[in-house]
């Protein structure tokens, strides 16, 4: 079981890295946005801060709630899912295998905005490297689980880009990507605090940059992924419509 | 005597309060090419989907090499193998490529390259499968269903949308699979390929089936229809008979006789084409 779900997972990056559009939105999105803004707020420390544990959790979110659905739906309505059940691969080797796959591309993103906010954006090494782990953990499988949920909602490939895009655009606006959540006006604040991305990333602010405890969003994050994990669960579909 | 490959025993299959499938039987021996034959929305594809293990059936048995498919066993997975119908795949893998990580799913998997010959992709081994044509993708199909050297192959309507040629091609990949003593299951609407494939087929309409057996005995116990030209009127002319010893030898002395050629004469036995145009017409022949 392990090693057919190593496999697929080796199969899934070689997969990941020869579809170049797949590659940009999953990848050069968030990076683009740290280049663009870090150059808009150069000089201005207080706004870098926010900034890069902010495009941290954009990363996050990229790498799970955005690709997962194009990849679930494609493969659905395609039906490669289908053909794959057909096989012998049991499904949890094939999900966790998927699962991984996404891991891996927060992984990668996370360091890469770490190592970015280093070397250009005067955010020094995080100083929590433990809440650092937790809090990014926690975000991937959050929004891998709500990315699946999602999956199952949307009803053909065509509208993923819709669906996902209605979804994750006014999350980033409102979660303090690019400029201190706390700034916003307080409705979109108390929207912001029932979604699970503005404590996502003020762990990871807390960790990276100010030193902050933020532990208690992580009951938020928690029950959104419980319920990412119900829908994702019941309303799997191994096959278009 | 080995217990028969696939078995089916009053299944019922409904969809809200639409019955796809109105309790049929039927038996698939080992080694057998069996075919469910009949027009689209018969009852073909949710019946081999229910072997296949993609649907759940409302009521009745089946049975495929001893599994339920409805459990999905994977010792069941295991032998056997499906060309689903419009199955798509992996965009980004050479053909070689995606057969080897296909093969290493399976326990006892067939050489690669054997699998590449019987499917007729040597040659594109290196090709990415988005740059291959419809009918490529269709053998491609094969052989990812034959990777794993399945006992069962279920082939959901293999040849739709194929040219002549590559109809040709696929008849030859079926037949191999038959000569590798593999049992095969086929839904198809075209009689022809019924006819050349098949050991057995089964003709389903409106959820049930309506006959099974030998493609040529389909037609056995029918009547010979013997047609020609009337030498006054000049009308074609036919008779049904049990015999047509009697009617040539009356028409053939007439000709004769006359000093006239006997113009369009044919004698029929109907086709698996007529049985099935019979069996699954709305009309009622007078």
């Amino acid at each position: 079981m392990i090693e057919v779900a190593w496999r697929q997972y080796r199969l899934e990056r070689r997969m990941f890295w020869r579809n170049p559009s797949a590659a940009f939105f999953n990848f050069v999105l968030p990076l683009l946005f740290l280049a663009l803004f870090g150059a808009v707020f150069a000089g201005d420390q207080e706004n870098l801060d926010v900034l890069v544990p902010g495009i941290a959790g954009m990363s996050i979110v990229s790498a799970t709630f955005v690709a997962l659905p194009y990849t679930l739906v494609f493969l659905r309505e395609e039906g490669v899912l289908k053909r794959l059940r057909g096989t012998p691969m049991p499904a949890g080797a094939y999900l966790g295998a998927l699962a991984l796959h996404a891991v891996t591309n927060a992984a990668i993103q996370l360091a890469i905005v770490i190592v970015a906010g280093r070397a250009f954006f005067g955010v020094g090494w995080p100083d929590d490297w433990l809440a650092l782990a937790v809090f990014a953990a926690a975000g991937v499988a959050c929004f891998a689980l709500l990315g699946a949920a999602l999956a199952n909602a949307i009803p053909n490939f065509e509208s993923t880009a819709a669906y996902v895009n209605a979804a994750f655009l006014p999350l980033i606006a409102i979660s303090g990507v690019f400029y201190d959540a706390d700034d916003a006006p307080a409705f979109l604040r108390d929207i912001a605090e029932a979604l699970p991305l503005v404590h996502v990333i003020d762990g990871l602010s807390g960790a990276m940059v100010t030193g902050e405890s933020a532990w208690s969003g992580l009951v938020v994050v928690a029950l959104w992924t419980a319920a990412g994990g119900v829908l994702a669960v019941r309303g799997f579909r191994w096959e278009a419509r | 005597m080995h217990a028969p490959a696939i078995l089916v025993r009053d299944l019922h299959k409904s969809y809200g309060s639409v019955e796809a499938v109105r309790g049929i039987d039927f038996d698939v021996a080992r080694g057998e090419v069996f075919g469910l034959l009949g027009p689209n929305g018969a009852g073909k594809t949710t019946t081999v989907e229910i072997l296949e293990g993609y649907r759940e059936r409302t009521a009745g048995i089946v049975s495929v090499l001893g599994h339920d498919p409805g459990q999905r066993p994977r010792a069941l997975r295991e032998r056997v193998g499906i060309v689903p119908q419009g199955g798509g795949i992996y965009r980004h893998l050479a053909v070689r490529e995606l057969l080897e990580h296909w093969a290493r799913l399976y326990p006892r998997p067939r050489d690669v390259d054997e699998v590449i010959d019987l499917a007729g992709l040597r040659g594109k081994e290196r090709e990415r499968t988005r740059r291959l044509s419809g009918g490529q993708l269709r053998r491609l199909d094969f052989a990812l269903a034959l990777v794993g050297d399945p006992e069962v192959v279920f082939l959901d309507e293999p040849t739709t949308g194929f040219d002549p040629a590559a109809r040709r091609t696929a008849w030859q990949t079926v037949r191999s699979l038959a000569d590798l003593g593999k049992t095969v299951l086929l839904t198809t609407h075209y009689l022809d390929e019924a006819q050349a494939l098949c050991d057995r087929v089964a003709i389903m309409k409106d959820g049930r089936i309506v006959t099974v057996g030998a493609p040529a005995e389909l037609g056995v116990g029918a009547l010979y229809r013997v047609a020609w030209r009337d030498a006054e009127t000049g009308a074609v002319q036919s008779r049904e008979t049990e015999d047509p010893t009697g009617l040539l030898h009356q028409l053939t002395s007439a000709a004769l006789a006359r000093g006239e050629p006997l113009r369009d004469l044919s004698v029929t036995r109907p086709s698996l084409e007529d049985v099935y145009l019979d069996l699954t017409e709305e009309a009622v022949r007078d």
